[in-house]
């Protein structure tokens, strides 16, 4: 093969696999310009202050009312919930994993932890809402057969793996100085974790947490099939809410006709959801860079 | 190879036909879509089917759009649907309703004001009121909302609502303060779980007090107003077809089985005949004109003059 013939295969390469790289780069492009595009459509009709403070949505009935807020609570609720569920348990998990565990453990359990985020989400919503439910039934009164309490706690688990495995990784990265430094001061084990490592890996863990609320946020098939679909502004897990997420899907899965404002009020709620977890995703890579930063 | 389009609450029925149509007679092809009887008309009236499923009578402004592309059709009913107004098994305080406290329920001037049970009726528990029902693109939300409130589509926006009527099975029987409504068929295949709620319209002369959904007074015209005849409308274009004219004479012969089969409520013999008839001297036009009374029962529209 001659050197010109060599060079001109070497450019070929090198153009498609920048082909490839743009690929996912005009898509995302694509997705965001018809996101802005029906957004853009959408407050023409309805003011963003209505839309973004409004108490009450119907905007498939009768009485078309705008406010956001019930979904948003709706999305709030059900990741709190996970969130209160995912956060310790995944904490201490890192914590057992990287300060405790021996070896032969940590080899068995990772993987299982792994194992749980493959569970596909539509069979953690059934889950929830024909093995959770019923259970907590016995346990609540007044649980309702829709309710945010039971996808949260479903959620809970399935984003664990994910704050485990960052924080983890977080915990792994604290220089073992530190922790010979505070043994020799005379520090337990679990002096020196709590005192020492855990707060030298606090920037991780956050970042771990705050990508574990945009995924929590984000989160579609769970809440759809066990949270009801009733838009309520309200704080109670023990009724039927309605997130942003399974609002989209329930217009998407109905015959709305393109181009009408219900079917735009989509794209307004799917703006909201990505401008929400775009910040947050954001905050988690600031704080990730931080991380790196102080121990390089 | 025959084109039918339409209703996705009388596609359970057409479909069985279909199937059964399609082993009997060789050769033949069928395809049923669920566009909803809207969409179901405008393909319709645009030459695209055979045949429209519709879950309620076809539309002056549909009949016009019909007559402007040059296709005159044959109404025939194929069924009765009732919708069921359920509640949660333990649910005691509910003996009937009526269509009073349906309707504050269900209004518009009822979102986000009627919250709990003692708002509708006094001496009922103070507790939460958990509504259920069928989306907005479901044709039984479009007939609950016209008989109950007086108005077609009008309907408060706070309730759990979806187009899946599994769904809304799954929320009232696991939820001790809700009420939902859907098609008979599925409180049918779910009594276990459901409690049905009689239903009083007020009106003595059609029974008396609170009548519960049941295939018979679905079919005697007792289960007022929430009980509806279902149609399969035919292009006579398409009728001139000797398959289309065979699957047509097949549906009225055999489909009173099938119909109870899928969970629906098959009209009388009589009824079916009657019918045969039309389709025979291809009476065209439909039998609900503007404003038509509801309460009237098909036997007896069946043998009115049509409206153009």
């Amino acid at each position: 093969m001659s050197v010109s013939s060599r060079g001109r295969l070497e450019r070929a390469i090198e153009h498609l696999l920048f082909a490839c790289a743009s690929v996912s780069i005009l898509v995302t492009i694509g997705i965001l310009s018809v996101l802005v595009f029906e957004t853009v459509q959408f407050f023409r009709t309805v003011s963003p202050i209505e839309f973004l403070f409004g108490t009450t949505w119907t905007p498939l009935f009768f009485d078309k009312q705008f406010g956001v807020l019930p979904l948003v609570a709706g999305t709030v609720l059900v990741s709190s919930v996970a969130m209160a569920v995912a956060l310790p348990a995944g904490l201490l998990t890192a914590i057992y994993l990287s300060e405790y565990a021996p070896t032969s453990v940590r080899r068995v359990v990772k993987p299982v932890l792994e194992v749980l985020a493959g569970v596909p989400t539509v069979v953690y919503g059934y889950f929830a809402l024909l093995f959770v439910t019923p259970l907590l039934q016995q346990l609540v009164p007044g649980l309702a057969g829709f309710n945010a309490l039971s996808p949260g706690l479903v959620m809970g688990i399935m984003i664990l793996p994910m704050v485990s495995s960052l924080s983890e990784d977080a915990l792994h990265s604290v220089p073992s100085g530190l922790r010979e430094a505070a043994y020799a001061l005379g520090a337990t084990r679990a002096q020196a974790t709590v005192r020492v490592v855990v707060p030298a890996a606090f920037s991780g863990i956050s970042a771990a947490a705050i990508l574990a609320v945009s995924r929590a946020i984000g989160e579609t098939m769970i809440v759809t099939i066990a949270a009801g679909q009733q838009p309520r502004l309200t704080g109670n897990p023990l009724v039927p809410i309605e997130t942003m997420t399974a609002y989209i899907v329930q217009v998407s899965l109905g015959d709305t006709p393109a181009g009408t404002i219900e079917y735009q009020t989509i794209f307004a709620v799917g703006m909201l959801l990505f401008v929400s977890t775009f910040a947050l995703n954001m905050v988690s890579q600031w704080l990730r860079e931080r991380l790196r930063e102080e121990y390089s | 190879m025959i084109a039918i389009d339409g209703s996705s609450t009388v596609f359970p029925i057409t479909e069985a036909v279909a199937e059964e149509f399609q082993l009997v007679s060789s050769g033949a092809r069928v395809t049923v879509g669920i566009s909803g009887t809207g969409g179901g008309f405008s393909k319709f009236c645009a030459g695209e089917t055979d045949l429209s499923n519709a879950s309620r009578p076809i539309k002056p402004v549909e009949v016009a759009a019909c007559q402007a592309a040059g296709i005159d059709f044959v109404e025939l009913p194929v069924a009765y649907d009732g919708i069921a107004v359920v509640v949660h098994p333990s649910n005691d305080w509910v003996d009937a309703l009526t269509i009073d406290d349906l309707k504050r329920m269900w209004e518009p001037a009822a979102q986000g004001t009627v919250a709990r049970w003692e708002q509708v009726r006094t001496g009922w528990p103070e507790t939460e009121l958990h509504l259920f029902g069928p989306g907005a693109d479901s044709g039984t939300f479009d007939y609950f909302t016209d008989v109950i409130v007086g108005d077609e589509g009008a309907s408060r926006g706070d309730f759990t609502s979806s187009e899946d009527d599994n769904v809304l099975v799954q929320g009232v029987s696991t939820d001790e303060l809700a009420l939902g409504f859907f098609g008979y068929a599925y409180y049918e295949e779910n009594r276990d779980r459901l409690r049905l709620v009689p239903v009083d319209d007020g009106d003595d002369t059609n029974g008396a007090g609170p009548i519960a959904a049941s295939p018979d007074t679905v079919r005697d015209g007792t289960y007022r107003p929430l009980s509806r005849p279902v149609f399969v409308y035919v292009s006579t274009a398409s009728l001139a077809r000797p398959e289309v004219a065979a699957f047509v004479d097949f549906y009225l012969d055999q489909g009173a089985d099938l119909v109870r089969e899928v969970g629906y409520v098959p009209l009388s013999p009589n009824e079916y005949e009657l019918i045969a008839g039309r389709v025979e001297a291809r009476v065209t036009g439909s039998m609900f004109g503007e404003g038509q009374d509801a309460g009237v029962t098909l036997a007896e529209l069946l043998v009115q003059p049509t409206h153009p």
